[in-house]
């Protein structure tokens, strides 16, 4: 064909694409945005939020969860757990996008991809030692001892076809190193209700609703297609919403939510989001490395409590948080197996006692400290971190506010460079040991505050194992009752995320902020 | 000419060379791309692990040894980000840019220069005066307040014109347009009227500037005593002098329009090549910033070649010198 023939023919093409929208308008369309797109279509390659909730909708997992969080069956419709691993009953009938029937073998092979050298879902995947195919629809998950809480540890490990990944030669995930784009990074071929129509990066990524989807009966959902297009600026999100060119916006700003509300047509929707927000305050380290003192007054549990006594929090949620947050005095929030209403109830704001506090330890004068806080990763972190620098010099300690991008800010918690920073922690598992063996556990990857309590560091290695659930809730509280008594952190508050949306629209809020297609009704 | 063209040439490569050391050596400021690479369940070794295998861990000369060597053989690497060759990704978003560039460079050209030349001949019509009053607005606010005003203006208000977006593509094969259809034009005009405010208010007040100079000179009295008609004055004979600033000025600008396109590009959700880099900066996604900045070097290199060449054309005294 000539150049001309050509373009004639992608012209013609391009114009039955514009008709096609006209003939959707029958339909049920969900067009929605938020900041960032997906980062790939690949299950295993990246564990990131936007990444997950879009890949949840394509593929699915043995085990999920509702918008309430609560476990629900997936490609499983029962499991039994057990002394040596867990036994789970598949879902028959369910096929692939492209038609293969989804077996036995197929979970055998997802497990092997998440726990392969590329995967980021390797330490989810770790819980698993095998897994044996007892039937084509029944395989147990074997364990390294018991673990009461596998079901929770697998809702982010999606199935893929063993068959279909081999023919595209991507049994593993994408490598880092690699120099190559995988078959898996634009296509995919999962279980769930939605398939993918088109997707072009950043721009706009359609989904149409799988005819031969097994939940069609199940759940409340109607749309027939999704169109989400990533939008970066957040003014934009929502003049997008106000004039009608998106039915939904995820992630709209605090300070926008009035003019939202009071919108005809447009409705929000708030929820305690499953992330707390805190302060870590180096204990372990001897001198610290920001401040005019030759020691670590962070040793001390006298500063640690008179810091804790010196912050408002109530002001912190008027003043930087548009009073969407709950004050707290833990890290992890309500909706996280351990998190109790009087373990959560807030330390008081109380100056004058803390500043006796650090009389009594010796530090009438204060001290100088940095404090690390990013400035694009929690809702309005600076302003927060701004508001805790004023209220910490009313007890005389002089603060110097570092706030800087989150690529910078996290690798100094990483490497153990901060005295006091800024962190927020979600629980993907809902579980308090996820908590525990980060944040509070001597060798915790994110912990880097230097807390180290025997009984603590203990009770995280007991919590795996334990299958007695009232004794492990008990431990579980032991522990949280140390670390409200021991201060190793400065707990803010958990954070509130709210939904705009047309009022044409049922779109159930969750509190890991994942958009769950399955169940958006269109009135 | 092809001597100085030559000469030309062998500079430009000694400024992409050190354009491309010095940005390759800020990336170390930027940040740890690894963070943002990995889950937060990943373990430290882990992280380690893949600094190692990016060779992050390198010096930075050898890291950009290493990028210059792959680069000469047209390989940039990988998106750290989303894991894709960086040469499609820049092919695939450079026509959006290239696109938006072209209407607003227009759009600034075809009013700054026929408003210049307005206001400079009828200095004290109420027009004139109106048109200045405005075009201060221009140079004075940012690109972002008027990007957002007009938006809320356009499509929440007035619901006219798309907010966001690059609608009614058209895929040639190599070349995705949205100067084919009309919803390619709704959405493209926001975005390029912001783009293209600050160039026209400079434009315009460079050729009124150039203007008022020149319709003082004596040979512009002259024709006008030999009787030319108005019309052959200002645009045969006064326009044409006040030309070479102008094109000095359009040719730098049309490079400030392509820097100026990341703002822009970020308001409007345009999926250009500015859009991209400033996704990669929030992510420390160094491949694909390593490539931009280089691609933008070489863009202004090349634009001031044509630039120098146009010399030659416009003013003889030029060629005569050189």
């Amino acid at each position: 064909m000539n150049f001309k023939g050509r373009m004639a023919t992608a012209l013609s093409v391009s114009i039955l694409g514009l008709t096609a929208p006209i003939a959707a308008d029958a339909q049920n369309v969900l067009r929605w945005t938020s900041q960032g797109d997906a980062l790939t279509l690949d299950p295993m390659s990246q564990n990131e939020g936007p990444t997950n909730a879009m890949n949840g909708t394509i593929y699915e997992s043995l085990v999920s969860r509702n918008p309430s969080l609560e476990l629900v069956p997936e490609l499983a419709e029962s499991w039994e757990p057990g002394p040596d691993g867990w036994t789970f009953k598949l879902r028959e009938g369910v096929k692939f996008h492209d038609g293969a029937d989804f077996t036995a073998e197929d979970v055998v092979f997802s497990f092997e991809r998440a726990m392969a050298e590329s995967s980021d879902f390797k330490e989810q995947a770790k819980n698993v030692a095998s897994v044996e195919v007892i039937d084509d629809h029944t395989v147990k998950l074997v364990t390294d001892g018991p673990n009461p809480i596998l079901a929770n540890q697998l809702t982010s490990i999606m199935m893929v076809d063993k068959g279909w990944a081999e023919a595209n030669d991507i049994v593993t995930p994408q490598n880092y190193a690699a120099d190559e784009e995988t078959y898996a990074v634009r296509n995919a071929n999962g279980t769930g209700p939605f398939m993918v129509e088109s997707r072009a990066p950043e721009e706009l990524t359609v989904l149409v609703a799988n005819p031969d989807w097994w939940g069609k009966d199940e759940f409340p959902g109607n749309l027939d297609r999704i169109e989400y297009r990533p939008i970066s600026n957040a003014a934009t999100r929502v003049a997008a919403l106000l004039s009608g060119e998106v039915d939904f916006v995820l992630d709209p700003p605090l300070q926008d939510l009035e003019r939202l509300r009071a919108a005809d047509g447009l409705k929000v929707e708030t929820v305690a989001q499953i992330r707390s927000i805190f302060f870590g305050m180096d204990q372990g380290i001897d001198t610290l490395r920001s401040s005019n003192l030759e020691e670590n007054p962070f040793k001390d549990q006298k500063v640690r409590e008179a810091f804790n006594l010196a912050i408002d929090r109530e002001a912190i949620k008027r003043v930087a948080m548009e009073g969407l947050s709950f004050p707290t005095a833990m890290i992890t929030p309500p909706g996280v197996m351990g998190n109790t209403p009087e373990l959560d109830e807030p330390y008081g704001y109380d100056v004058e006692r803390a500043k006796s506090l650090m009389e009594e330890a010796g530090y009438a004068d204060g001290f100088s400290v940095q404090l690390d806080c990013p400035n694009d990763r929690y809702i309005n972190d600076e302003a927060i971190c701004q508001a805790a620098v004023s209220m910490l010099a009313r007890i005389g300690v002089d603060v110097q506010l570092d706030a800087i991008p989150k690529a910078q800010h996290f690798p100094k918690i990483q490497n153990r460079t901060s005295d006091f920073y800024m962190l927020g922690w979600g629980v993907p598992t809902l579980d308090s040991h996820y908590v525990f063996s980060y944040l509070l556990a001597k060798d915790g990857s994110w912990n880097a505050t230097g807390y180290d309590n025997e009984r603590v560091n203990e009770i995280t290695q007991l919590i795996t194992t334990e299958t007695d659930l009232e004794k492990r809730a008990a431990l579980i509280d032991e522990a949280w009752q140390i670390v409200r008594e021991e201060m190793p952190y400065l707990p803010l508050h958990h954070q509130v995320i709210a939904w705009a949306m047309s009022e044409d629209f049922d779109i159930p809020i969750a509190a890991d902020d994942a958009l769950r297609p399955r169940y958006v009704v269109k009135k | 000419m092809l001597l100085f063209i030559l000469k030309r040439l062998a500079q430009s490569f000694l400024v992409m060379a050190v354009v491309s050391a010095i940005s390759f050596s800020l990336f170390n400021f930027v940040g740890d791309p690894v963070n943002n690479m990995v889950g937060q369940d990943a373990t430290r070794e882990q992280r380690v692990e893949i600094r190692e295998k990016l060779g992050l861990n390198d010096p930075i000369l050898t890291q950009y040894a290493r990028f210059v060597g792959n680069a000469l053989q047209g390989d940039f690497g990988l998106s750290y980000r989303i894991r894709r060759p960086v040469d499609d990704l820049i092919m695939e978003r450079l026509p959006a840019t290239i696109e938006l560039v072209f209407v607003s460079a227009i759009i600034a050209l075809v009013f700054g220069i026929g408003l210049g030349v307005y206001t400079g001949i009828k200095r004290n019509s109420w027009i004139s005066r109106a048109v200045l009053s405005i075009s201060l607005v221009g140079v004075s606010l940012p690109t972002f307040i008027i990007g957002i005003s007009l938006i809320y203006l356009f499509a929440v208000i007035l619901r006219w014109l798309p907010s966001s977006g690059r609608g009614g593509t058209v895929d040639l094969g190599w070349w995705t347009t949205s100067l084919l259809t009309v919803d390619g034009w709704r959405s493209i005009l926001l975005p390029a009227i912001t783009l293209s405010l600050f160039q026209m208010t400079l434009i315009l007040r460079l050729v009124r500037a150039e203007m008022l100079e020149v319709m003082r000179t004596d040979y512009i009295k002259f024709a006008r005593a030999r009787g030319l008609s108005d019309r052959s004055i200002h645009f045969v004979h006064a326009l044409r002098n006040t030309l070479v600033p102008v094109i000095t000025v359009i040719g730098l600008n049309i490079g400030a329009l392509i820097a100026f396109s990341v703002i822009t590009e970020t308001v409007f959700q345009w999926p250009g090549t500015g859009l991209m880099f400033i996704q990669a900066v929030n992510f420390v996604d160094v491949p694909i910033m390593a490539a931009y900045l280089v691609f933008v070097a070489l863009l202004f290199v090349f634009i001031n070649l044509i630039v120098d060449i146009l010399y030659f054309v416009v003013d003889p005294r030029i060629r005569l010198g050189g």
